[in-house]
């Protein structure tokens, strides 16, 4: 509409195209400026859905004493941090050999995504500790949480793992995805260190 | 209309227009509400306020989606979530005094729009629906206010809710009953609370966005008024177009726009340097929990509300035996409804202050500084001189309409020119 408005009252003389022009260039003066007040406005609509200060303070660095675990268990009660299971396995000495040794049927073995779990963790056992695993509890294909299996998880090896009762995904001891299974990628092994031999903090 | 029939099919931009076009009247409804909307070409500075009010209607609406994503409405928790969303929720607070300076605002826009009305005749025939639309609109904006300063459940929301609730118990025979009824509850609590959030969130802002749609509707189909309050449409051109309109876009969208950056400048120094406003626009009492046993010292509703909270206040006699305070609430929304008359109170032959007499224009001189020393009244305590000063200013609001079929006519007016005058 305004585009026709422009053209009716131009081309009579050049002195008015040299209006139009300056017309022009005052609209998109005008709507860049518009359009960076409109920008500065959407700011803060859009920061109101992050975390507030109480959800960050919920999600703040949790301490794990894991001192009563036994070997071949996993931590009980379920501990959570930002609201996520983290489990805590102690391995037995022949879980920990079948994790070096066998990683047949594994998906991804070696651990090669580096979102899954921090440097340290990047092992055969996917720890900083070969004895103490320490996992988030979701997984990674929708979100469910698995359950810990002690044994017959895997019949080549007879130990035990992870198995996500919603769609069947498995994962080793070590958090580690079995081929052919709906979870794209191994358990995601959170931040953590070992403030004592007993106690982890995660986060 | 017809160019699209004759045009074959376009390209790009232009052609999917008209594919729209074909389903769905989109440049016919631009054309008729804007660019091809003949408004006078005389508007001055009191015609920006219709398009404030819609400004800071989206303001309320959007600061309100984003508050209700935190605020709880319980007993327990209402007070905590608000202080939640001041402290620890990002941009919480900016949200929150967009919110609450936003409705003080409103309140500001609307009465400088109505206003306007009064000086120009703008609610004279043909525009009697239109003014009473408005008028509707009005009270639930009241109301959608009044059910909003509950919710932050402070002290002061709990007493003026409390306060305003029992004016219905002034009712005779019905009223203890119906003020159960509306609270749902022996006193006021979080079943009032719950109920306060629904109308406030859901229905009211719904009642007010049909209102104003149908507003504007009933505007576009008349017409609007001008500052001389004489019809344009009396005096076309050959080709339909009133001689003294002009587009409203893009003349009076740009018009507005700046207007808008105006306002802002002002909206947004009250937000960022003085949100409570003295006490005016958030009050002290309110950053105190809702407390059942304890009323504050002082208690008054926001300001938006003193001049119809003093009228109340000012009925201190029974009168035909009935109480005072029952006289009080009649009053109060005889104050608030009596305006909706206007169309058939005002006889005078011309619209516009410009041309109408004397008396016209002392009555609503007196009236306005009544409204104000009502305004001023209504946020004090009570006391003797300011009640009678109230029953004065009362009298005069009143007067102003009850004697308005008496005074526009004997006055002598000016008579109104044939064109709009720039």
């Amino acid at each position: 509409m305004s585009e026709g408005a422009v053209n009716n009252t131009s081309g009579e003389t050049d002195q008015e195209n040299g209006s139009n022009s300056r017309r022009y260039f005052l609209i998109q003066a005008t709507s860049a400026v518009a359009a960076v007040g409109a920008v500065g406005a959407a700011w803060p609509f859009i920061k109101y859905w992050t975390p507030s200060a109480k959800a960050r303070a919920a999600g703040a660095p949790v301490k794990i004493d894991f001192s009563k675990l036994a070997p071949g268990e996993m931590l009980s009660p379920i501990v959570a941090w930002r609201g996520k299971p983290i489990f805590v396995v102690y391995r037995d000495q022949p879980s920990i050999d079948a994790l070096e040794s066998d990683a047949s049927g594994l998906a991804d073995p070696d651990s090669t995504n580096p979102e899954q779990q921090p440097d340290f963790a990047v092992n055969p056992w996917r720890s900083e500790r070969p004895e103490i695993g320490v996992y988030v509890g979701i997984c990674t294909h929708l979100g469910c949480s698995p359950k810990y299996v002690k044994t017959d998880n895997f019949e080549n090896t007879g130990q035990g793992g992870f198995f996500c009762p919603c769609h069947g995904s498995k994962f080793d001891l070590a958090g580690r995805v079995v081929s052919g299974v709906p979870a794209p990628y191994n358990l995601e092994v959170p931040p953590y260190r070992f403030e004592s031999d007993t106690v982890i903090v995660i986060g | 209309m017809d160019k699209s029939e004759t045009q074959s099919s376009n390209s790009g931009l232009a052609g999917a227009m008209e594919w729209i076009d074909k389903r769905f009247p989109a440049s016919e409804t631009f054309e008729y509400h804007m660019s091809r909307y003949y408004a006078p070409k005389n508007f001055n500075f009191w015609y920006y306020f219709g398009f404030l009010a819609m400004f800071v209607l989206v303001n309320q609406l959007v600061t309100g989606v984003w508050l209700t994503m935190n605020y709880v409405p319980s007993g327990d928790g209402a007070f905590a979530s608000v202080e939640y969303i001041m402290r620890d929720v990002e941009y919480g607070w900016l949200m929150r005094y967009l919110h609450s300076t936003g409705a003080s605002f409103f309140f500001v826009v609307i009465y400088l729009h109505m206003y306007r009305a009064l000086r120009y005749g703008s609610y004279r025939g043909p525009r009697e629906l239109l003014w009473l639309i408005g008028m509707a609109i009005f009270v639930a904006l009241m109301a959608e206010g009044f059910f909003g300063y509950l919710l932050p459940w402070g002290n002061m929301s709990y007493w003026g809710a409390q306060v305003i609730v029992s004016l219905v118990g002034a009712i005779p025979y019905v009223g203890p009953d119906l003020m159960e009824w509306v609270r749902g509850d022996f006193l006021m609590s979080e079943t009032t609370l719950n109920r306060f959030f629904a109308l406030h969130v859901v229905a009211l802002p719904l009642v007010l966005c049909i209102l104003i749609f149908v507003h504007i509707v009933a505007l576009h189909h008349v017409g609007s008024n001008n500052p001389d309050g004489i019809e344009i449409k009396k005096n076309k051109d050959e080709n339909g177009v009133p001689r003294d309109g002009i587009p409203f876009h893009p003349y009076y969208t740009v018009h507005d726009i700046h207007a808008m950056v105006v306002f802002l400048f002002i909206f947004c120094a009250v937000v960022f340097f003085a949100p409570e406003m003295g006490g005016y626009f958030l009050e002290k009492p309110n950053f105190e929990m809702a407390d059942p046993l304890k009323t504050p010292e002082h208690i008054a509703p926001v300001w938006y509300y003193t001049p119809f909270y003093a009228m109340l206040r000012a009925a201190t006699f029974p009168l035909f035996g009935l109480s005072a305070k029952f006289w009080g609430l009649v009053i109060m929304a005889g104050a608030i409804i009596i305006p909706a008359a206007l169309p058939w109170l005002d006889r005078s032959p011309v619209k516009s202050m410009r041309y109408k007499g004397s008396i016209s224009r002392m009555m609503l001189t007196l009236f306005v500084i009544s409204f104000f020393i009502l305004g001023y009244l209504g946020t004090q305590a009570p006391s003797k001189a300011g009640t009678i000063a109230a029953q004065v200013c009362t009298a005069i609001y009143f007067a102003y309409f009850i004697l308005m079929p008496w005074y526009t006519r004997v006055e002598q007016t000016q008579p109104e020119p044939e064109r709009v005058t720039v």
